[in-house]
């Protein structure tokens, strides 16, 4: 459903400080793959996502969602198809609009906005059985500002908002780096239920090793703007973290050097 | 103060009070320090006064100010967000070829209406004694705008403007363009500043190519004594207290003047008003 071919994304080209950070990628990604993507610093992974979801004009290359060609679109436009969670919980929602106005946005994404009202009792009843799913008592908060939601509940409303409108792709760049040890694993969860629930094909990037093995159904291990490992179903099961450090010293030759992802380890 | 002081603080504040919603789109809603107003509320009063010498209806006359504003909103949203001009310059390109404009449209810097059929003469025709007859006006189509704006702040499309100026990284995430949004928010917000420009113009008896000097200064001021005054729970809420915050403003200044100042020192003391709002946060913080 996704094709990504003979992708190159180069910044500050033609200047001393020229950056390859993809350097020719092939992706193919099947409908309802659930792919995890690890890789060290500065491997290319955020830039993946962000040449996928259209944020910058890439240097060479297509990329075809669902036979559309979107290597060109804008990144509006891509927003239309493509649901997106980041790493900063602050950077989904609108924080002086209540939870309500913001999830009206999410829904009313799939159709053109219009003057009708923003609001409805079924526009509501929609995001009450929503916000009932991911459990954290907002269906009684509806009319609460965002910004007096805390880190964990403010993603939580995110990641609702980027997949209520059923995306074609879901991309998620490290959304859990930013919150705490145990707020990470209810948004993790979160996050597998309503993947599964909708069946949106998903990248995710993470720097946790153990959700990279143990979440989705394929591992993509980047470095130096290349994917180097492209680890599917039965072989992704017998993973450990052990054997992927060794995968990844043996291509790279050298230390992994995600200083976070060591850390997690 | 005596009654007719009050009664005149009073519709300038109404009258004005367009302006100050005007802004609240703009500064507010929109986060862009849009200082085209400068130029927009002349130019409403200049289209209109310059239309009312050719013999046009009065009421008409104030639909074609409201389209120039909106295309001067649309220059200054075009260089912000085509030709990537920083939003204060944007303006301030505007404003100032907006001189010229208003020069233009109205022949000669000052356009007396005096003898002229205006909106307020009309009614008072009708049979409303002044002052009411400009009460009653000015109350009636500010209620009206502050209903519609409330109105269209509530739809989908009024949902995704303020959230632009929130969040703009969001909507850009929801599929919508930041660049429209901004351009519709200033198209709406110098609309009503000229609006309001073709109403003061016809109320206060002539259109002046200088009477635009200070206006987003006042508008500020009236945006942020209102949110200090009323609060900005809700939209609605928030725009009371834009129309509070306008009238409130121009007691302050015919008390002020009362006080035995100068005309000449009006702006000062309105940009001391907005400095001393503008800080109270980070003061109190400091003093805590």
């Amino acid at each position: 459903m996704l094709k990504v071919k003979n992708l190159e994304k180069i910044f500050y080209k033609g200047t001393p400080n020229e950056n390859v950070a993809i350097n020719k990628i092939d992706l193919t990604v099947n409908e309802g793959d659930f792919i995890t993507i690890v890789g060290s610093n500065g491997a290319g992974k955020s830039t993946l996502l962000n040449s996928i979801a259209g944020v910058f004009p890439v240097e060479n290359g297509t990329i075809i969602l669902d036979n559309e060609d979107i290597t060109k679109k804008s990144e509006y436009k891509c927003a239309q198809e493509i649901g997106r969670v980041f790493q900063n919980p602050l950077a989904g929602t609108s924080p002086e609009m209540t939870i309500e106005e913001n999830l009206s946005l999410a829904i009313s994404k799939s159709n053109n906005l219009s003057l009708k009202w923003g609001l409805s009792k079924h526009k509501r009843e929609i995001m009450r059985k929503h916000l009932e799913k991911i459990d954290l008592g907002l269906e009684k908060r509806l009319t609460t500002k965002v910004k007096l939601l805390s880190g964990g509940q403010r993603q939580a409303l995110t990641l609702l908002m980027a997949t209520v409108a059923n995306p074609r792709l879901l991309l998620l760049d490290e959304h859990t780096a930013a919150l705490d040890p145990a707020t990470a694993i209810k948004i993790k969860n979160l996050t597998a239920e309503l993947v599964n629930e909708n069946n949106i094909t998903t990248l995710m990037i993470t720097h946790n090793m153990e959700d990279a093995i143990k979440m989705g159904n394929r591992l993509i291990m980047m470095d130096g703007g290349q994917i180097i490992y492209d680890i599917k179903a039965e072989e992704k099961e017998e993973l450990t973290i052990e054997k992927l450090l060794k995968m990844f010293e043996i291509k790279h030759g050298g230390k992994f050097n995600n200083d976070r992802m060591l850390l997690s380890v | 103060m005596n009654l007719s002081f009050a009664i005149t603080s009073l519709e300038q504040g109404l009258a004005f009070g367009i302006m100050a919603l005007g802004v609240f789109i703009s500064f507010r809603i929109l986060d862009f320090a849009d200082l085209t107003v400068d130029g927009s509320l002349p130019l409403g009063a200049a289209v209109s006064a310059r239309l009312l010498t050719m013999g046009m209806n009065p009421f008409i006359s104030l639909g074609a100010a409201i389209i120039a504003g909106g295309f001067a909103g649309a220059i200054t949203g075009f260089l912000n967000t085509k030709l990537k001009i920083a939003p204060l310059l944007s303006g301030i390109l505007t404003m100032t070829s907006l001189y010229s404009i208003n020069l233009r449209v109205m022949g000669r810097p000052n356009i007396p209406l005096i003898g002229k059929d205006t909106i307020f003469s009309f009614i008072r025709d009708l049979g409303v004694p002044y002052p009411w007859n400009n009460l009653l006006l000015l109350i009636l189509i500010i209620v009206a705008v502050k209903l519609v704006l409330d109105a269209f702040l509530n739809t989908q499309i009024g949902f995704a403007l303020r959230a632009t100026g929130d969040n703009p990284q969001m909507i850009r995430s929801m599929g919508i363009s930041t660049n429209s949004m901004k351009m519709l928010g200033l198209i709406i917000s110098n609309a009503l500043v000229a609006l309001s420009g073709a109403l003061v113009g016809q109320y206060q008896g002539f259109a002046d190519v200088n009477m635009g000097v200070g206006t987003i200064v006042a508008g500020l001021a009236s945006v942020i004594i209102g949110e200090v005054v009323i609060g900005e729970k809700s939209i609605m809420i928030a725009t009371i207290g834009v129309i509070i915050g306008s009238i409130l403003y121009r007691f302050s200044i015919s008390i002020a003047l009362n006080l035995g100042l100068a005309a000449s020192d009006l702006k000062l003391l309105t940009a001391i008003l907005v400095i001393i709002f503008l800080s109270t946060p980070r003061i109190k913080k400091a003093l805590r």
